[in-house]
């Protein structure tokens, strides 16, 4: 007299839990737009007893950012330092490196280590001479910069965050970089030269083609134009010119006094 | 939670939907008057509020009581203001938060990371109240009490925000209550009952953390942690080790020290009473009870002179764990790991029967007659200035006055505590102790610490200093070897030259003693065993006298004591004939004494050893009698301050064993010296002739100031620099030394100190 009622509760039971099997994997694997872990494993080329110190020519630097806060608040410039000293290590900071920020802004190094596990854009693991950061944030996200994604991924033969063999690229996502008036847009932080010669580049309006075009580029030491790769438009106006504002704009017809 | 109620709910609605509307046969079956099914929660508005159409005019309630004996102080009239809670106005001082307005209106919040002792971090928002034209609901730990605010903690709103900051809570909270040490005295799991809903609406994977090793005492399991941040700011503000943080973001937020650190504080077991969740437990402690099944005994701690108030927990026979109670004059609710964690040392090593040393070397079991008759017989066969008694750092005041009173009767009046040197000063209570007292610290503005390291001598002494230090920017100075202070110091030098500077004003501290407004000067117990303390003191005295230390209205000059019997000796007057030392005795009695040098004791003499651990002494001694730990009996202490305290029975004796009082009150008899007292109450007051003081419990008898009485010492001074007090933090005295825990830690933390 059950069975009816008990396998129907069965079925109903086994379709609740494959509801949730699928949405277990995507908050799995939704979550990585960190470079790393947020505690540390020692490993030869990342451990504390690295010596690690700024340049002579980073700690004249470090003296013009200090001299941007209060001395009795060094602790403000851990920001920019940490920024310095990524430059420095080429990408990414060890933890003998935070450290050396830490002494410099003369707090506990913990501190600086929350501010580094913090913001994104601090990594704490190796990346490529030039990290290729697509945003994936919704404006691009709708104009394709999954397919973008997949495109530098494919070409490069690496998973997100991975450095290719040669050290050259590496892949990260990161979040709104406010350019969504070009979007899609991709960013590429150039350590290659050094904390001199670092840029910080968008190239905005990509296409699959055109990313994997700016990456062989990059390769070759070339500099591709930054801004929009779309020759239709000029920085962030519309495709083929002006669509509007032809002409002198029209006063509002209030502040036309002669009119009324 | 989540997953299972969002089962429940669907099968509900749709499965059991089906089955009512398709068949009459199943609906009668299974209709909610079979209990034996299914059951679940229904809601219905009637039943949660019974009494609302019951009872259509609400009585005015009774007047507030604040929420645990909340205090409040207006020092200043026109600084105090009004606020409303629910209705009733309240008076509190300006600066007040809206949390301690409730508090102060009777009104309990209910709170995650708010810690009254704590900086304030405002991120756990369980504190939500509505304010009347807050266009939202307002945690109210961090929100300042304006005067006219009206605050309402029970209405819908309120409860609703509460409601849903639980379920958020909740969310990446685990479902191992049954497995979890907290379980019974968690908050969150109160809270939830309390303030939660029936049910939650996440159908999403929990996360997981990684757990972190902080070293032997404290216990992690980081997946339960909701990041309130107590430990972290319990570490860096409290502790002073700035070794946790709150490491990444969003959902990823986890505590942590990011490299591979052990919590290296003294206090460190304080953050598992802190963690409101099981995140943080102690290790000792996992899986060993639940804290329903324990019996709780307050009483008070003796591994140092501070007498620290604790509760033991206890099952049956068994010490389980070691609590702090509050007590705001000596350690506010914090105690060391010392404290908390050497109960293990209970356990293991104890002396249970009466034991003879035969003429193999071997100790054989006795019984009581038979030991009490050969102590007694080798008494009688001794001298009476060849008969000396020590008493140990663990003694209480009663079984320090029998033995002084036997040895009286014997004719002996070698009778000392060990740490107080030779010719300790017990005529002036005032150079003995801590006069200051340990909440007077907060006013200080200047500490001057010779010989002496606070952190490992008395960690509850040391919190004080630092939260001064905290609060008023004291400054700190030291004269005493280079050591590990958790504050900011300086270091004036090594030894009594750099003191003698100061005290003929030749040092540049002086001029910093002497722009002091209230300066404190703190010599440590340890000079007590230097051939030149005299001089020491002296001329810490000058010092004192130089930089107005003393005054009628601040008592600045104080002295730590390392032990908790010191303090009680000195005030019945355990101390030394001037030519009296272990070398000619030839009747030894040690009360518990295990850090005396027996090397010079001669081969001949006789050593009795009364006392609960075998320790260092039984090694040497010749009969054994066996006494009961501090844990076990009723008696009294002094600490450091002149604050005498009562310890309370929590577990039975071990074996045989006895009070130390009584055993020596079961000797006189049988030597033949009858002491006159049967009970407690008569050995009380036969104290109360010698001390009265130590029979006024809990409050602290003020010394006079009489310095002037004091002759002036001008002896040799030592150039040797102050020692190193306390070697090993972890391991004082019998009972640490036998503590596995207390073992475990000085292998792995002492070594990174």
């Amino acid at each position: 007299m059950f069975s009816p009622a008990v396998g129907r509760l069965s079925r109903r039971l086994l379709e609740i839990r494959q509801l949730f099997a699928p949405s277990q994997v995507k908050s799995l694997s939704s979550r990585s737009f960190s470079t790393a872990l947020n505690y540390h494993i020692d490993s030869p080329d990342n451990n504390p007893d690295i010596p690690w110190d700024f340049t002579d020519a980073n700690k004249e630097r470090i003296k013009e950012i200090l001299s941007h806060y209060p001395s009795n608040y060094k602790q403000s410039a851990v920001i920019p330092l940490l920024d310095l000293a990524q430059q420095q290590q080429g990408g990414w900071l060890t933890v003998s490196a935070m450290n050396a920020v830490a002494k410099v802004v003369e707090v506990a190094p913990i501190r600086v280590y929350e501010v580094a596990t913090f913001y994104s854009m601090f990594n704490r693991t190796k990346v490529g001479k030039y990290h290729l950061l697509v945003c994936g944030t919704t404006p691009c996200m709708i104009r394709g910069s999954r397919e973008i994604e997949d495109a530098l991924l494919k070409h490069l033969g690496v998973k997100r965050n991975e450095v290719t063999k040669d050290g050259i690229f590496s892949v990260g996502e990161m979040e709104c970089m406010g350019c969504c008036v070009n979007a899609p847009m991709i960013t590429v932080a150039d350590y290659s030269k050094g904390s001199e010669g670092y840029t910080y580049n968008y190239y905005e309006d990509v296409t699959p083609k055109r990313v994997i075009e700016i990456v062989e580029m990059l390769r070759k030491g070339e500099a591709p134009s930054v801004g929009t790769q779309n020759p239709q438009r000029i920085k962030s106006g519309p495709e083929g010119g002006n669509t509007t504002l032809h002409g002198e704009p029209k006063p509002p017809p209030c502040r036309d006094l002669d009119a009324c | 939670m989540g997953l299972g109620i969002r089962a429940l709910r669907a099968t509900r609605s749709s499965a059991l939907g089906r089955i009512y509307s398709t068949s009459p046969i199943y609906h009668r079956i299974l209709s909610p008057s079979s209990p034996s099914f299914f059951r679940w929660i229904v809601t219905t508005p009637e039943l949660q509020k019974p009494d609302a159409a019951a009872e259509p005019a609400p009585q005015p309630p009774p007047p507030p009581t604040p929420v645990g004996g909340a205090r409040v102080q207006i020092t200043k009239p026109e600084d105090a203001i009004e606020v409303f809670v629910d209705g009733f106005p309240v008076k509190i001082p300006k600066g007040m938060t809206v949390l301690q307005a409730c508090e102060v209106a009777g009104v309990d919040i209910p709170r995650f990371c708010y810690h009254s002792r704590l900086s304030i971090a405002g991120n756990c928002r369980m504190c939500l109240v509505e304010v009347e034209k807050s266009p939202k609901p307002v945690a109210s730990c961090a929100m300042p009490a304006l005067p006219g605010m009206k605050i309402k903690t029970d209405t819908p709103l309120a409860k609703k925000a509460r409601e849903g900051v639980m379920e958020f809570l909740l969310m990446n909270h685990p479902l191992d209550c049954p497995i979890c040490d907290q379980g019974g005295e968690c908050d969150l799991q109160d809270q939830s009952m309390a303030f939660g809903s029936d049910r939650g609406r996440f159908t999403e994977m929990k996360r997981s953390v990684v757990d972190k090793n902080l070293g032997p005492l404290v216990k992690t399991v980081m997946t339960r942690c909701i990041q309130c941040t107590r430990c972290v700011r319990f570490a860096s503000e409290i502790a002073g080790v700035q070794d946790l943080g709150m490491l990444g973001r969003g959902s990823g937020e986890e505590i942590g020290t990011y490299v591979e650190r052990l919590m290296t504080s003294e206090l460190s077991g304080n953050v598992i009473d802190i963690c409101p969740v099981g995140a943080l437990t102690s290790k000792p402690f996992a899986f060993k009870a639940r804290n329903w099944e324990l019996k709780g005994t307050e009483t008070i701690d003796v591994t140092d002179a501070v007498g620290s108030n604790i509760r033991i927990d206890s099952r049956g026979p068994e010490v389980m764990r070691v609590l702090p109670c509050l007590n705001e004059d000596i350690n506010e609710e914090w105690i060391s790991d010392k404290t908390r964690f050497c109960y293990d040392g209970l356990k293991r090593q104890r002396l249970s029967d009466p034991m003879i040393r035969g003429s193999d070397g071997q100790f054989r079991a006795v019984t009581w007659r038979d030991a009490l008759a050969v102590v007694a017989e080798a008494a009688h066969n001794t001298k009476p200035e060849e008969i000396v008694g020590i008493v140990g750092q663990l003694s209480d005041a009663e079984s320090m006055m029998a033995l002084k009173d036997f040895l009286n009767r014997m004719g002996s009046n070698n009778v000392w505590a060990e740490g107080n040197g030779v010719n300790p000063q017990a005529d002036l209570r005032s150079n003995f102790l801590l006069n200051t007292t340990i909440s007077g610290f907060g006013k200080a503005d200047l500490f001057l610490l010779v010989g002496s390291q606070p952190r490992v001598e008395a960690p509850m002494v040391n919190a004080r200093i630092r939260k001064t230090i905290r609060a008023t920017q004291a400054k700190v100075a030291y004269i005493g070897p280079a050591t590990d202070f958790n504050y900011d110091h300086q270091h004036l030098g090594t030894g009594a030259q750099t003191l003698i500077e100061i005290a003929e004003g030749r040092h540049p501290f002086c001029s910093s003693l002497l722009s002091a407004k209230n300066p404190v000067v703190i010599l440590g117990a340890g000079v007590f065993e230097r051939m030149d303390k005299d001089t020491i003191i002296s001329a810490v005295e000058t010092i004192a006298k130089y930089g107005k230390v003393m005054r009628p209205e601040w008592k600045g000059l104080n002295v730590l004591l390392l032990n908790a019997a010191q303090a009680a000796s000195l005030d019945l007057g355990l101390v030394p004939e001037a030519n009296s030392s272990i070398e000619t005795a030839k009747f030894l009695y040690l009360m518990g004494a295990d850090d005396v040098n027996l090397d010079k004791v001669p081969g001949d003499a006789f050593v009795v050893y009364q006392g609960h651990h075998g320790d260092k002494s039984v090694y040497r001694a010749n009969i054994i009698l066996p006494a009961s730990a501090f844990s076990e009996k009723e008696g009294i202490y002094e600490n450091t301050e002149g604050c005498a305290q009562s310890t309370s029975p929590a577990v039975p004796t071990v074996g045989d064993a006895r009070d130390d009082w009584k055993i020596i009150r079961a000797l006189s008899e049988v030597a033949g010296v009858y002491l006159p007292y049967d009970n407690l109450e008569a050995i009380r007051c036969r104290i109360r002739v010698v001390a009265p003081n130590l029979l006024q419990m809990d409050e602290k008898e003020a010394p006079t100031v009489s310095a002037a009485l004091k002759p002036e010492f001008t002896g040799k001074i030592s150039k040797s620099a102050f020692g190193t007090t306390v070697e090993n933090f972890y391991m004082t005295d019998a009972i640490t030394r036998a503590s596995k825990i207390m073992a475990q830690c000085s292998a792995t933390l002492s070594k990174r100190k």
